[in-house]
């Protein structure tokens, strides 16, 4: 293994700061994203919402509204029952609402029309008879039968829509003999990604038979395949082409029911339709973090040594699955690493309510069970007066271990974060040192690189596949169906490809996702991309050098074995004076049958154990982080700000450093969000902040200094020595600030948001019980 | 709806742009939907993310809350407006390079944004630069490379 903290890369690209391909184009507004596409004669598509939160239809009448003059077609939910849903075992949406409407924004009709004003217009005609049924708001209310579930695949009549339940080795005899325990209830309310692209989509019928459509998605593979099984459209016939994305973090990776009635609107017309989402219809279609309470119980040895976890936690799905069933398990599954835990015993419960659907979010079942174990290590470090971080190293995984419920570790630099933070931050000089109302604290991280059981509808088709094509032009067309939504893949994969071939990134041309054309990759979701299309990537591009290295010993009249790539350049290793160029080579090459192609593909390898769940949460490689944060906080007001963060991230060797920083950063803020004020606020049922003035996402003053710190060696199977960047980074940063505020001013929240009054009452509730901080 | 219109005269990326608009009309919708300017994006349509910033008169605007009638006989610029792929602009250029782009739908409104603050204060504080962004919404980068670009624009200039 090679250190991949030296400054010099062996790679002539890798490994270093490689700007964005797509960037000039979106810095001079070029870039074209879905609502940017204008196509001629396009239809104006619009959605009727529920505004009951739970009601049975009676009747939908729309005679009146297909007779308005400029309206094209009105569509029901009747008409396509086909259920569907991101997991193929939990199918249970609808793409219009049939029998009964689940949440207030829920859909129930659409329409197209010349104009807005005319499509509203038809809206507002459609008359709806409902039967109101009672309403779930809360999940502990529908955890035993219930006499109208808002589902009826719910457990034995209730309202849990997922059970989840472990226990491993015997949790019971460790908390029996344990020298310390400590417990953290946790509270956190959901949050939304509030990517800045609204949902969107269009969607165009062909007289051919055939059907396009262009979708804001993480996931055009997942959205090729649903608009096949509900509209019963043969795959081939329809085409998905996904332009630039403005943003995801998980809030685009479910195949959303608007994409399927932008879809059926075009057929129903045979025109263009296109289906813009203003804000307000984005928060209601959510998939956002789950709601959640756990409750996680931790047992130790005197000396500090993990013992046990116990965590029982209730998620509040919302009106539909989604990814909820791998949800369930990540929160209690994800708790695991990156400690060494013997016994673990794991509840947990999904349960449906009248609001808009949970789904997967950034750092996805991770985030929350992280922060309670997280602070809980807090509390069991000042309970057993061991330092924090000395508690921490004590149970650090090994690398090659194998966790209790059999995931496999493979690379870990854990103990050089810790070892990186502890000394950049001045940890010695400042925890419990500094004066009352400043503080400092820790917090780690543990994430999938990639999800070792994906969702797979032919689970012997390799994860990734990645195809190349290069002609007499000299340029390098790559075909890959994965999805570039600003995080920077579509570079990573350029630069795989020079790399390999040895020629300039210019040379290398990503081309748009289309499934015409693209090769299927399932997706961007569970921090798959750098690793498994990384591989991918890599594999197809040597199989073009091997065409290429051919050719040029033909040229050369030297075997291939003796030959090396080098820039723009294939050459004799023993005499570099002797050799060809990219071009020459490639010409060549193209001599015996025209335009090389090559392809590459990733699965990943079996793991995992043989239990009910056992893949869940298995990976290839997984990503470990330490951040310690700074806080000063003002006692009198609860008003706190984050000044400084250390981050120390193990992601195995960065492939491209600009966009590992970016993906850090961008973590810590969207964490900082959750952590600092982030809620969706609800009234009952009903949404009361639906647009981005009442949801608050951070602002740049609000941010802290950042010091990234990359520490992780080259993994084993990741391309190039890489593992994922894109969520790991974001669960260390909600504990590490918590700790800190527990270090400033003596209060632990196990409430999230920790909003000034949240912290200022902790404040009074300590003076009031005479517990002096710090010198208070 | 009024099926009133009203003349409006303004330069757009320096050329002249004569229109009939409904007095209701928002000048991102004839940006966007009419001229076909698709640079200016359109986020939130509540001023709240400023991705549909432009410059009228030289001065950051959200055209989401922007009346056309408002840009009469005034010069309006767009992200089309400030340099193309090829022959950045400076702070274009900074964006690039620092990797201040991830999705980049926020992008054009902080160019403009920046482009207008280094006018007015060529040399900017760190705290200048934030207040100056602070009606620009970024989910991706956490601002820390986007005010890094600004800084490496500012340094660049004379």
């Amino acid at each position: 293994m090679s250190p991949a903290t030296a400054s010099g890369s062996p790679y002539r690209l890798l490994g270093g700061r490689i700007p964005y391909v797509e960037g000039p184009l979106k810095v001079t507004g070029r870039a074209e994203y879905t609502d940017d596409i204008h196509r001629s004669g396009t239809l104006v598509g619009r959605v009727l919402r529920s505004p009951w939160a739970h009601a049975r239809i009676r009747s939908i009448d729309t005679t009146e509204a297909r007779s308005l003059p400029g309206v094209a077609a009105v569509l029901t939910g009747e008409a396509y029952p086909t259920p569907f849903g991101v997991l193929p075992i939990t199918h249970d949406e609808t793409m219009l609402a049939v029998g009964k409407v689940r949440y207030i924004g829920d859909m129930i009709a659409a329409v197209a029309a010349v104009d807005e004003p005319t499509a509203e217009r038809a809206l507002a005609m459609i008359r709806i008879d409902v039967e109101p049924l009672p309403e779930f708001s809360d999940p502990r209310t529908g955890l035993t039968r219930v006499p109208e579930p808002i589902h009826e695949r719910g457990l034995l009549g209730s309202n849990i829509q997922k059970q989840v339940l472990q226990h491993f080795g015997d949790v019971d005899a460790a908390f029996a003999r344990a020298g310390a325990t400590v417990r953290v209830r946790g509270q956190f309310a959901g949050v939304t990604h509030a990517f800045t692209e609204p949902l969107v989509t269009i969607a165009e019928a062909t007289p051919d038979g055939r059907l396009t459509v262009w979708s804001a998605t993480q996931v055009p593979h997942y959205l090729h395949r649903t608009l096949h099984e509900v509209l019963g459209i043969p795959m081939h016939r329809i085409r998905v082409i996904k332009p630039e994305v403005g943003g995801g973090f998980g809030g685009k990776s479910d195949p959303l029911p608007h994409e399927l009635a932008c879809a059926a609107l075009s057929l129903a017309t045979g025109r263009p339709v296109k289906m813009l989402f203003d804000r307000e219809e984005v928060f209601y279609t959510n998939h956002g973090r789950h709601p959640t309470q756990n409750d996680v119980r931790i047992a130790a040895e005197a000396d500090g040594t993990l013992l046990a976890y116990d965590i029982d936690t209730i998620i509040e799905g919302g009106a539909w699955s989604s990814f909820g069933t791998v949800t369930t398990y990540y929160n209690g599954v994800l708790a695991m690493g990156p400690y060494r835990v013997p016994n673990f015993r794991y509840r947990g419960r999904r349960v449906y309510t009248n609001k808009p659907p949970s789904g997967a979010m950034r750092a996805h079942g991770g985030t929350n069970i992280r922060y309670a174990v997280e602070v809980g290590l807090d509390e069991l470090a000042e309970q057993l007066s061991i330092d924090p971080f000395d508690l921490r190293e004590r149970n650090a995984l090994p690398p090659h271990s194998t966790t209790v419920n059999q995931f496999r570790i493979t690379s870990t630099s854990f103990r050089a974060c810790l070892r990186a933070v502890r000394e950049r931050s001045g940890w010695a000089s400042k925890f419990r040192r500094l004066p009352y109302g400043r503080g400092i604290g820790l917090g780690c991280g543990f994430y999938i690189s990639g999800s070792n059981s994906p969702i797979h509808f032919t689970p012997k088709m390799p994860q990734c596949t990645v195809h190349l094509k290069a002609d007499m032009d000299g340029g390098i067309a790559v075909h890959c169906m994965q999805a570039d939504i600003g995080q920077g893949s579509n570079t990573l994969m350029a630069a795989i490809v020079a790399e390999v071939l040895g020629v300039d990134l210019e040379r290398v041309h990503v081309q748009r996702v289309d499934s015409d054309v693209s090769p299927i990759d399932l997706g961007s979701y569970s921090s798959r991309v750098t690793f498994m299309m990384g591989n991918a990537a890599r594999r197809a591009a040597e199989g073009m050098r091997r065409q290429l290295v051919e050719a040029a010993a033909a040229l050369l009249g030297y075997p291939a074995e003796q030959l090396e790539v080098v820039h723009e350049r294939i050459q004799v290793r023993h005499r570099p004076e002797v050799g060809v160029d990219f071009m020459g080579a490639l010409n060549r090459a193209m001599e015996a049958g025209g335009a090389l192609q090559s392809s590459g593909a990733y699965s990943s390898p079996p793991m995992g154990g043989t239990f009910k769940g056992a893949r869940a949460g298995t990976a290839p490689a997984y990503s470990f982080a330490a951040y310690v944060a700074e806080v000063d906080v003002d006692p009198e007001t609860g008003v706190y700000r984050p000044t400084h963060v250390w981050a120390a991230f193990d992601c195995g060797r960065p492939l491209n450093r600009l966009a590992v920083e970016g993906q850090i950063e961008g973590s810590i803020h969207m964490g900082l969000g959750q952590l600092m004020g982030e809620s969706m606020e609800y009234r009952g049922s009903r949404l009361m902040n639906p647009s981005l003035l009442d949801y608050k996402i951070p602002m740049p003053g609000q941010m802290p200094e950042i010091e990234v710190l990359l520490v992780g060696e080259d993994d084993p199977e990741g391309p190039f020595g890489a593992k994922e960047a894109g969520e790991g980074p974001l669960v260390a940063i909600l504990p590490a600030v918590a700790n800190a505020l527990y270090d400033a001013v003596g209060v632990r929240c196990h409430a999230v948001p920790i909003t000034p009054d949240r912290l200022l009452k902790g404040i009074d509730v300590r003076r009031s019980a005479g517990r002096p901080w710090k010198g208070e | 709806m009024s099926s009133r219109t009203i003349p409006v005269r303004f330069w757009l990326n320096g050329l002249p742009v004569e229109r009939a608009v409904p007095p209701e009309r928002i000048l991102l919708d004839l940006i966007r939907d009419e001229i076909r300017l698709t640079g200016t994006k359109r986020g939130c349509d509540l001023g709240t993310c400023g991705c549909c910033t432009v410059l009228l008169d030289g001065v950051p605007v959200l055209s989401c809350l922007t009346l056309a009638l408002r840009a009469d006989g005034k010069s309006v610029t767009t992200i089309e407006g400030i340099g193309e792929p090829g022959r950045l602009h400076p702070v274009q250029s900074a964006f690039v390079e620092c990797g201040a782009t991830q999705c980049g739908f926020c992008t054009p409104g902080f160019v403009l944004t920046a482009v207008a603050l280094l006018r007015e204060h060529p040399h900017p504080d760190r705290e200048t630069i934030v207040r100056a962004i602070s009606g620009n919404l970024c989910r991706c980068t956490g601002y820390t490379k986007i005010v890094q670009a600004i800084e490496r624009a500012a340094e660049a200039a004379p």
